[in-house]
């Protein structure tokens, strides 16, 4: 490790214009001539559409244009495409209901697109908006799964409510195991709907050129190749060669900028028609209702013990909402991202999961931070909790007992994932003495004294990231290869462009991919910059999610970095009067070995762009090159949350008062990094367990619409974290690296509930469904001192 | 927004000119409600009649047992002065828990109590306090002034032009925060006053009002334990996704009593 290479915590090279308002983000962008764009949403959850009347809009000051559903398809253009196809039980393909770019004969949720008007300013657009007539005649509302399940419920789309109905897994095995158990624990839990609330919302400009006849689209993209690609192929049928997608400074994603909007679009088949550019920023309200939310599961799971504790079966069974239409990759959340992990870190030896996916009135539902793993996670920590307690064992000797032991990797699981590598016990022995859990119980006395309901949770999770090898997700569903492409252009004087297809929102890769390359070529990060978000500068990329980058965009980069320096031994060979395999790349130089005969690494790329002494008939000039990455396998990254929580039984608040966190995420580039990707994954995952939560009424209006109702984790909710890393190595991939983005908001959840339903044991309470808010859990003391009192 | 034209009077006399002359203007003393409201199109008013302007609105004074309050005194201020920090100490602990410091330094205490949001927290402090509420017109004591929600005794036109607060014996404070908003759930003011002990309760119900059973036992001893067994009534309060009218009354207690101990 070098000052600035792996492994060195250095400072972040983005920061400086971050911190100095010096970003530059898809709404700083102002095009020439541009106007801008309001969308007239349906206030309604579910209604046939009648008559639009745009006649006195269009006359109103400053419009351009007004687009509706009818004049999307009259221009032959398509739907949102969706990338995963999830089969039925039978193998019959899901339902896949077309997903209109602008609403078509119905409306399905509140928030639905049914008309944009372009006009000059926004504000005009949005006067003109007030004045378009839109006949809707409201149909009956499925707000809930439970609606959507139920005889005689209104069809949101004409094949029904259910999307696919899947398994996976052994069922006659899995029945035959439950027959054999010494002792059963159950539970039914709900994991809570999200609204991820990037700080920046999203935004779109348009931009199409009648000189060239190029289409440029802005936007706030994790992964600006693949709204390319969905939109050119499938919605507006441009050539790749013709469209160019930027995705400039991103201000967070979470999932929920992966996915392609109809925004997006919109503004591209639009700004043609009109012949102008259009700008499209969402506000806040508008996001709320737009943007795909996360998680929504609604959950039975059983685990069958023998008389040691030994977990022999589990049985799942959940439905998950997808929402008013199928969002990119929503298909795959509830399925291959979620009952895949159900074995987690255990031996257990049959997992037997059905998923239902149903369609309700509600804005679509899609991958956020953690995608079906913190689902997973949650019910099977949450889970084995309730098997300590049936079996009267200890919550952590259970975990012991059960956990895959390091000695057994490569390991197979019942339910097609094979884990590389990991030490669970070793994750485990840090997060407890970090913690020090053997000490928790005075602790718990003292609270006790000051009227406090002290409790201490643990989760022992694994997650499954770096996605994903193309031909295992192939065979999956999937309908895009998932491998990643990096392109290396070093410059005459010895600097170096990195350019990569995972595009950084928050991440940090402008620092971490510097460091792989300063700490291969021994340059400074000084000389390196990295490039990311233009599909004009990069030759490919499947983008940033999944904790992916570093897995598989790193080792993309770290293959062409082979390349590169393959290439320029080659040219000091020459210049070296010496044999390519003689030379060494050490601390930025090319040596004949055991000599010191040298050339500095930018004497090699100026002799690369000045051949004129030069091995030029066996090599070309010029120092540049690309790889694409595709991975062998997921990667695993696991570990141990152990969150102690204080109750105040007067009000029920829950303070979180020490929080633990041991992860192992493989090799660790930049440990900074990594410490402040754990706190922010721990304050989603601590949000999800005691805060947010989305709710919609019966007729589908969102209630929790805005940051008056809708409860976003504030600093003042989080303990100061105790974070470290314990890492085994990812055995496939070069850098030996397994993922850190998603650990925080896969671990935590558990931890804290456990912790929750800890403090409240002795009155009774065993479960409490997430948020785990103040009204609930006075809610749920009170009626258990009711029942005490009976 | 809509359009709407836009005055900034430099007297209660011009300001109170404009706004009878146009029922369908709006007074702005600070905007945290209504620049949030006109941004959302929720409110149409022909014109904006900014009371910011007006200096002899704003300012603090103690004397006589009273501490006195321009309207378009700012929370900010209030938190920060010396004299009702040593006067009303509870009062400047309020207006340093309203919002967020953003809004402390653009919200007043005459927007605060026109405006009368079932979950503001100058409200509570008029009514326990037994404020008096100065308008252009006449003077209007806390008891007659918060009508229902959002709605007062100011007729169309009326400012107000200071409020006026008893110094009291003990008093104090106690929010228990929405979790989304961090508007009061429930906020208790409590004061033991020459005139007696005064409950009142905001972020409950449909608007501030007083817990007459509390008054009364706290009358026989003002100590938090005067409160055990006096239950509040869940009838009429407040229910949405945070918290039941029944879980709002329990808080009544348990604020109650803390500001009762912390008084």
């Amino acid at each position: 490790m070098g000052a600035e290479g792996i492994g060195a915590a250095v400072r972040r090279k983005e920061d400086f214009r971050f911190l100095t308002g010096r970003g530059n983000y898809t709404d700083d962008i102002n095009r020439p001539g541009q106007t801008h764009a309001y969308f007239l949403r349906s206030q309604v959850a579910h209604a046939t559409i009648g008559k639009i009347d745009t006649s006195k809009a269009a006359k109103a000051p400053g419009v351009v244009a007004i687009f509706t559903g009818a004049d999307f398809a009259a221009d032959g253009k398509g739907g949102l495409p969706c990338g995963w196809l999830v089969k039925n039980k039978d193998g019959s393909p899901m339902q896949e209901p077309p997903h209109p770019v602008l609403a078509q004969g119905k409306v399905r949720h509140v928030g639905d697109p049914i008309a944009v008007v372009i006009a000059e300013t926004r504000e005009q657009a949005k006067d003109a908006a007030e004045l378009i007539d839109v006949q809707l005649t409201e149909l009956p509302v499925v707000g809930t799964m439970a609606d959507a399940v139920k005889p005689g419920a209104a069809k949101i789309h004409d094949g029904g409510n259910v999307c696919y109905d899947w398994h996976i897994g052994d069922k006659d095995a899995c029945e035959a195991a439950f027959k054999k158990a010494f002792k059963v624990a159950k539970l039914d839990l709900v994991n809570n709907r999200l609204i991820p609330n990037a700080m920046e919302p999203r935004a779109a400009i348009g931009d199409f050129d009648r000189a060239t006849g190029e289409y440029t689209l802005y936007t706030t993209s994790q992964n600006p190749h693949v709204i390319r690609l969905l939109m050119g192929a499938f919605v507006l049928q441009i050539p790749e060669s013709r469209l160019r997608v930027v995705a400039p400074d991103v201000g967070g994603g979470f999932g929920s900028k992966i996915f392609h909007y109809a925004e997006e679009a919109t503004v591209t088949w639009a700004s043609a028609k009109v012949g102008r550019p259009i700008k499209w920023t969402c506000d806040r309200a508008e996001s709320f209702m737009s943007d795909a939310h996360g998680r929504d599961h609604v959950s039975h799971a059983e685990m069958a013990m023998d008389k040691d504790g030994k977990f022999l079966a589990l049985r799942v069974k959940t439905d998950a909402n997808m929402g008013a239409y199928l969002s990119t990759f929503a298909p795959a959340v509830p399925t291959y991202l979620y009952a895949t992990l159900l074995a987690g870190v255990y031996t257990t030896p049959v997992v037997y999961a059905e998923v239902r996916a149903l369609f309700t009135n509600t804005v679509p539902v899609d991958a956020y931070r953690g995608a079906g793993r913190p689902e997973a996670t949650f019910l099977l920590e949450r889970l084995v909790d309730n098997c300590a307690a049936e079996m009267g064992m200890d919550r952590v000797e259970i975990r012991k007992r059960n956990f895959i032991p390091s000695d057994a990797f490569p390991y197979q699981t019942p339910v097609a994932l094979q884990y590389d590598s990991g030490d669970y016990q070793a994750t485990l022995a840090s997060a407890l003495k970090i913690s020090d859990w053997a000490g928790f119980e005075a602790r718990r006395a003292e609270a006790k004294k000051r009227g406090k309901l002290r409790g201490i949770g643990i989760s022992t999770y694994l997650e499954a990231c770096g996605i994903a090898p193309s031909a295992v997700v192939g065979s999956l569903g999937a309908r895009a290869g998932l491998y990643e492409c990096a392109n290396i252009r070093v410059h005459p004087t010895g600097s170096v462009t990195v350019f990569t297809g995972c595009h950084s929102h928050g991440q940090g890769h402008e620092t971490t991919y510097a460091q792989l390359v300063a700490d291969r070529l021994g340059i400074s990060i000084d000389q390196i910059e990295v490039s990311h978000g233009d599909t004009n500068k990069i030759p490919f990329g499947m983008g940033t999610y999944g904790s992916r980058s570093l897995a598989v965009g790193g080792t993309a980069i770290v293959k062409a970095l082979d390349k590169i320096v393959d290439k320029a031994k080659k040219i000091a060979a020459h210049l070296l009067e010496a044999s390519p395999a003689d030379i060494e790349l050490k601390d930025g130089k090319f040596v004949v070995a055991g000599t010191d005969k040298a050339k500095a690494f930018g004497e090699i790329s100026l002799a690369a762009y000045v051949p004129h002494n030069y091995p030029i008939d066996t090599v070309e000039p010029g120092l540049e090159e690309t790889a694409f990455y595709d991975p062998k396998n997921f990667t695993f990254p696991g570990g141990c949350h152990i969150c102690e929580v204080e109750i105040d039984p007067d009000t029920g608040v829950t303070k979180v008062v020490k929080f633990t966190a041991v992860d192992d995420v493989g090799r660790v580039v930049n440990p900074m990094i990594v410490e402040g990707q754990v706190h922010g994954g721990l304050a989603q995952g601590i949000g999800q367990a005691l805060l947010e939560t989305c709710v919609y009424d019966g007729n589908g209006q969102l209630r929790s619409g805005s940051y008056m109702d809708y409860t976003m984790p504030r600093a003042d909710d989080l303990p100061s974290f105790d974070v470290a890393t314990q890492s085994t190595l990812c055995t496939h991939n070069p850098l030996g690296v397994k993922g850190v983005g998603e650990v925080g908001a896969i671990g935590s959840p558990p931890a804290v509930i456990n912790a929750v339903v800890d403090a409240l044991r002795e009155t009774g309470v065993r479960h409490i469904d997430m948020p785990a808010t103040p009204a609930k859990i006075w809610a749920l003391l009170n009626s258990g001192r009711r029942a005490a009192a009976e | 927004m809509y359009d709407f034209a836009y005055h900034k009077p430099a007297s209660v006399a011009d300001a109170v000119k404009l706004l009878g002359a146009d029922g369908e203007a709006k007074p702005l003393a600070g905007g945290q409600t209504l620049i949030p409201t006109l941004k959302q199109r929720l409110a149409r008013p022909t014109a904006v009649v900014d009371l910011g302007a007006i200096k002899d609105l704003a300012g603090i004074s103690v004397a006589g047992g009273k501490v006195t309050i321009g309207a378009m005194t700012k929370h900010a201020d209030v938190a920060a002065s010396a004299d009702v920090k040593k006067a009303l100490p509870a009062l400047a602990a309020l207006a340093g828990g309203i919002g967020d410091p953003a809004v402390r330094h653009r919200g007043t205490i005459g927007g605060s109590i026109a405006n009368n949001d079932p979950a503001a927290d100058y409200p509570a402090a008029c009514l326990a306090l037994g404020a008096t509420i100065k308008t252009n017109k006449r003077e209007i004591a806390a008891d007659d002034f918060f009508r229902g929600m959002f709605e007062t005794a100011l007729d169309a036109g009326e400012l107000i032009v200071s409020v006026s607060f008893p110094v009291a014996e003990k008093a104090a404070y106690m929010k228990f925060d929405q979790p989304a908003s961090r508007y009061a759930l429930v906020g208790v003011f409590v004061a033991k006053t020459a005139g007696g002990v005064r409950v009142a309760v905001t972020g409950a119900a449909a608007s501030v009002f007083r817990w007459k059973e509390a008054e009364a036992a706290l009358s026989k001893s003002f100590a938090a334990a005067s409160l055990d067994g006096v239950k509040a009534s869940a009838s009429g309060l407040n229910s949405d996704i945070h918290g039941s009218a029944e879980y709002r009354a329990h808080l009544i207690g348990v604020m109650a009593k803390r500001a009762v101990a912390a008084a």
